[in-house]
């Protein structure tokens, strides 16, 4: 049974430029493999900065971070959390 | 000495030796002699970590912004579905540069696909590629680093990858190719220091060669002589005295009053500290652009009002949003096009959000009441009599009193008459109708040539609005890059335009060249430019005219 966090993205420009950036480094900071993509669409490796891109996510968009290990809950938290801010505010 | 012409996008006059980034070599084929690709393997890992590591020792050494661009290229150098992809191509027999290249291709396809807001990265993926395939194989990069002593750079064009050799010993820039809404133009301006694009042969000058760099005509003399430098800058320290010396109301030698307004973004502090009439062109898109939610009614109201506040009296030119896919808004989804610049942008995206551009409206009127002064608005991108109308009516509705819209599509300037016949003004953004009258997109370097404001067709449609605005007895004013050319500026004033807007550096330039030739001689400067058969004779011709009458 997968862990999963649900997180509407708060970044105006949406998954692009500095906030996939700012993503993809916390996602590598953590030893676990998390992966992130649309409900419905296919998952790919949180810490690929090409893959994150490749998703093109909007603003508002949801996504879902999906871990397999239980001691992953406390990145997912960090990370969804962080997809929630607005991080092209952050300088 | 060798003379060199290209486009001048940012003036001022210097003489230093030149530093010229050489282009990348072409690479050896890489020849798979062993079948062991654990060892393959680590040879890309290896080129690999020292790409990234070159890339964080640059970007200590820089300053914060160029930082954030190189290290966003580490990330994507130790990208783990990168080396993924690359180590399974070489499982299959690829080469390493083969599954390096071709493992690049496979995300460059990805990002293409997502639009043009990715055409940067894109660019930066095909550097990276080949740093790491050039580290595989053991060539050596040409070296970026920043010169300690005062150099131009040359280079063929500026690769996000050279932008760590802008250090404060460089004082010019010359590149190959670019135009004058580039990259290059850009960097140069923030810099201020002198630039000329699209200069053929600048890659053939031999380092160290002295070059007297003129950003102010596009002139670039290789090895010239001692005399020639002298004469060179001493005119050039005279012209800048005379712009210094210069001040108040734009006019001609003989008095014919042509106004010098601001183009500003958020920045209306530099207002204060500007000599110029006002502002041509207010970019409301600032307030609207990286964020969730439209700024509230509010809001726009204490920014709008602070700038009539600032500007003292003076004329200020509110345009309205314009934004469309090409310049994305959180809020506003126009859905995918595949040609932004043919797209729902401008006033056009005031089809789908009337609510937008009547708040934006409203807080203009609110904004004028306030600060007791006086507001004009113009709508961005129309192209129709029946748009023109539907804004000024809306514009009407909320009390404000000057409505105009911009002059950016031939269409406009075809129905000229009939377009001023309902609004007051027009106000002409000479890159888009640039790009919309020579069908060539803005972001190609390579059309450059055809994006020149000089082009004797784009001149005569300016001068078809500047027509029909003496017919009607209504202003044109220029607010695009053209404005800003001061050998263009007497072309613009001669053909009727009665304001230019520019950028606030660019306004004593403009001032004193207007100050210098009569209305009658800018008249002939714009008969000689509109007769041309293309930019550089018309520069040349109109340079001559000012030889016979100075």
């Amino acid at each position: 049974m997968p862990f999963e966090r649900r997180v509407q993205v708060g970044s105006s420009s949406g998954l692009h430029a500095r906030p996939a950036a700012a993503f993809v480094r916390a996602a590598a900071a953590h030893p676990h493999r998390i992966t992130i993509g649309r409900p419905d669409g296919p998952a790919v490796v949180a810490s690929s900065i090409l893959s994150v891109l490749g998703l093109h996510v909007g603003y508002g968009e949801e996504v879902v971070l999906t871990a397999e290990d239980e001691l992953a809950v406390g990145a997912l938290d960090e990370l969804s959390a962080l997809l929630g801010q607005d991080l092209d505010r952050e300088d | 000495m060798r003379e060199l012409q290209g486009v001048a996008v940012s003036p001022g006059s210097v003489a230093a030796p030149v530093l010229v980034l050489r282009k990348r070599p072409a690479l050896p084929p890489d020849v798979r002699t062993d079948a062991d690709a654990a060892s393959a393997v680590g040879d890309v890992e290896r080129a690999i970590a020292s790409v990234a590591a070159h890339l964080e020792a640059q970007a200590q050494e820089v300053s914060h912004d160029i930082a954030a661009v190189l290290q966003a290229q580490a990330l994507i150098v130790g990208d783990p579905t990168l080396l993924d992809a690359i180590k399974r191509r070489i499982g299959d027999g690829s080469t390493r540069t083969d599954a390096v290249e071709d493992s690049f291709s496979e995300f460059r396809e990805q990002l293409a696909a997502a639009g043009p807001y990715f055409a940067d990265r894109i660019e930066d993926l095909d550097d990276l590629s080949y740093r790491i395939r050039a580290s595989v194989l053991g060539v050596a990069m040409p070296s970026r680093v920043a010169p300690r002593s005062p150099r131009i750079i040359v280079a063929d064009e500026l690769a996000p990858a050279d932008l760590v050799v802008l250090g404060p010993s460089v004082v010019g820039l010359v590149t190959q190719r670019g135009g004058a809404t580039g990259h290059t133009a850009i960097v140069a301006k923030s810099l201020g220091i002198p630039a000329v694009v699209g200069c053929a042969g600048a890659c053939e000058l031999a380092d160290d060669t002295v070059v007297l760099l003129d950003g102010g005509t596009g002139v670039v003399v290789a090895a010239p002589t001692r005399e020639q430098v002298d004469e060179h800058l001493a005119a050039d320290a005279a012209s800048k005295a005379r712009i210094g010396a210069l001040a108040g109301p734009g006019r001609t030698a003989d008095g014919t009053p042509v106004a010098l307004l601001a183009n500003l973004g958020g920045d209306h502090d530099v207002l204060a500290a500007t000599d110029c009439e006002g502002v041509g062109l207010f970019r409301t898109e600032f307030l609207f652009l990286d964020r969730d939610d439209a700024p509230s009614f509010d809001e726009q109201v204490e920014v709008y009002s602070a700038l009539l506040r600032s500007a003292a009296g003076r004329r200020v030119v509110f345009r309205t949003l314009d934004a469309g896919s090409d310049k994305p808004l959180g809020f506003v989804d126009v859905g995918h096009e595949p040609n932004p610049a043919l797209g729902v942008r401008g006033y056009r995206i005031a089809a789908h959000y009337q609510e937008l551009v009547d708040e934006q409206l409203r807080a203009v009127a609110t904004a004028e009441q306030l600060a007791g002064a006086t507001a004009a608005v113009m709508a961005p991108m129309v192209a129709t009599v029946a748009e023109v109308r539907s804004f000024v009516a809306q514009a009407r509705a909320h009390g404000l009193r000057e409505v105009g819209v911009m002059a950016e599509v031939p269409a406009l300037v075809l129905s000229a008459d009939r377009v001023l016949a309902e609004c007051d003004f027009l106000s002409i953004g000479t890159n888009d109708l640039a790009q919309y009258t020579f069908a060539a997109d803005r972001q190609l370097d390579e059309l450059a040539v055809l994006l020149d404001p000089w082009q004797p067709a784009l001149l005569r449609l300016v001068s078809m609005a500047a027509e029909a605005a003496k017919r009607s007895g209504k202003s044109v004013s220029v607010c695009g890059e053209a404005a800003s050319d001061p050998l263009l500026a007497l072309v613009l004033a001669g053909v009727g335009v009665s304001s230019l807007s520019m950028a606030p550096v660019s306004i004593p330039a403009v001032r004193a060249a207007l100050f210098e030739l009569t209305m009658t001689g800018c008249q002939q400067a714009a008969q000689i430019a509109l007769g041309a058969e293309e930019p550089a004779a018309a520069r040349a011709g109109v340079r001559a005219l000012l030889k016979i009458d100075g």
